[in-house]
């Protein structure tokens, strides 16, 4: 994940020119969100995501998020994960903060081998 | 004037030596910035950074153990670093990648042994503490065959370690006396999904937490004939659990006189335990979910932060009248607090906004920030001397 804030910056400058050509790699959809939002996302996943699947999301307590693990499996799946978490592990249910657009966007995002 | 050639050159390396004056390490301590995998050096007389040292690796979630002489503090990263920091002359003095996923350690009773638990591969590594080269493996396989990741790893007295199989639900307890040829003693159905573990300050009872039950599990190492007991079943008495959003942690232990002070799993709570008895005896109502429930030196109050997203917020507990005494909101982030040894500030990381915070105890006022880019862990050289720490 965009650790190195000058990755970051790029990152964003990318969305930003992603947006501006109309180009939608990720996040389509009614309730894409927007890419003040989508900085917002991305925070979220490197430090409360990171907490269990470390900060690379190379996995901690919680497994690999990298896109080696993730490209393969089906994205409805993995929004439903994100929603409404695990039973009997501790995935928690992120339904409280995310909608349904958002869990799509992390989803798109996770799974794409190269999101910059 | 000077007498002769020699006589001024002695009088120069007298001026050399003494220009330097020289320093002890007690009021030392190293904060992770978890973002840039580097550590800062930090001193707590007088609240400032001394050096920061890069390099270390993933350190979002890191902690640190120190040498008996207090100088080294040994950093255990995410990815399994293992980094041996000078504090007095402000370097890296070894580094060693030892496991691909890591979550603690432990060093030993005689200050010779560090003690890694892995996640990938799951086990527990030692280590000789003076040049980080391996003594033994001890991999985490159940009696199926089966790998565990491994947690709540402690230093206990008789040279030992003692750990949890968070995959096979069992309790391990290592004597290194002969490290080499280590002895184990293991304990099977402890209890369902263990996922950390504390040691209480005389060494004598090792507590697990379980998240896959209501409960946690009991070990008299005193008595380890007796075997594992569950304590505070059904804490949860039924009620639906509510998610948790930061797994809490246990070994920043809160044992305050006769009583610990523990975060409930999925409700927002801590739960109040009889250190004699281990059974329960109140509980305290909380803003959210705990994750550090920690007292000051002497016990008096305890000092709880949270899971997202009240992550903002710091509530300290009175240890007599077991009632919140005051809510903090000190910025956004709060990870972890350290206290001073003998408790009058307390050191609090602020991860979001940068910074560290410093309050004084008595009065919960605010007397110092330090910039740390993303700090997480906050470790003072006091553990040097502390079992369990």
């Amino acid at each position: 994940m965009c650790i190195d804030p000058k990755i970051r910056t790029l990152f964003m400058a990318l969305l930003l020119v992603s947006g501006i050509c109309g180009v939608r790699t990720v996040g389509a959809g009614e309730d894409a969100p927007s890419l003040a939002r989508r900085g917002e996302l991305i925070q979220l996943l490197e430090r409360e995501c990171g907490s269990c699947h470390g900060a690379t999301l190379a996995g901690g307590m919680g497994p690999s998020l990298l896109p080696e693990i993730l490209s393969e499996r089906d994205t409805e799946g993995i929004i439903n994960v994100i929603l409404d978490g695990r039973p009997g592990t501790a995935m928690p249910p992120w339904r409280p903060f995310l909608s349904e657009g958002e869990a799509r966007w992390l989803a798109t995002r996770l799974q794409a081998k190269d999101p910059e | 004037m000077i007498p002769h050639p020699r006589g001024a050159i002695w009088l120069l390396l007298l001026l050399l030596t003494t220009c330097a004056a020289p320093r002890g390490t007690g009021d030392l301590g190293l904060v992770i910035e978890r973002s840039r995998g580097s550590v800062l050096i930090i001193e707590h007389s007088s609240d400032s950074v001394l050096h920061r040292i890069a390099g270390l690796g993933d350190l979002s979630h890191a902690s640190v153990v120190y040498s008996r002489d207090g100088l080294y503090g040994y950093v255990f990263g995410r990815d399994g670093g293992l980094s041996k920091v000078d504090l007095l002359r402000g370097k890296l003095d070894k580094r060693i990648k030892q496991a691909g996923n890591s979550i603690g350690g432990a060093i030993s009773q005689d200050g010779r042994l560090i003690a890694v638990s892995n996640y990938e591969p799951g086990g527990v590594r030692i280590f000789r503490a003076s040049d980080l080269s391996s003594v033994v493996d001890l991999p985490a396989i159940d009696a199926t065959g089966r790998p565990s990741r491994v947690v709540g790893l402690v230093d206990a007295p008789g040279q030992r370690f003692v750990f949890s199989l968070m995959d096979a639900d069992e309790i391990w307890v290592v004597d290194a006396s002969a490290p080499q040829e280590p002895t184990v003693t293991k304990f099977t159905g402890v209890g369902r999904q263990p996922y950390d573990a504390l040691i209480t300050p005389d060494g004598r009872h090792y507590v697990a937490g379980l998240f896959g039950e209501d409960g946690l599990v009991h070990l008299d190492l005193w008595n380890l004939d007796l075997g594992t007991k569950r304590i505070l079943s059904g804490y949860g008495r039924g009620k639906r659990k509510l998610p948790v959003y930061k797994m809490p942690h246990l070994e920043g232990w809160a044992i305050a006189g006769e009583q610990a002070f523990l975060p409930a799993v999925g409700a927002h709570e801590l739960l109040v335990v009889d250190t004699r008895t281990w059974q329960e005896t109140g509980r305290v109502a909380l803003l959210g979910q705990p994750v550090f429930a920690m007292a000051e030196p002497g016990g008096r109050h305890i000092w709880v932060n949270f899971a997202f997203p009240d992550n903002d917020r710091i509530q300290v507990v009175d240890s007599q009248s077991q009632q919140v005494v005051q809510d903090l909101a000190p910025g956004k982030g709060v990870l972890h607090m350290e206290f001073t040894p003998r408790g009058e500030k307390v050191w609090v990381s602020l991860r979001d906004e940068d910074r560290v915070e410093i309050l004084r105890t008595s009065d919960f006022s605010r007397i110092g920030s330090l910039r740390a880019a993303q700090p997480s862990g906050i470790f003072f050289t006091v553990r040097s001397a502390l079992i369990g720490l």
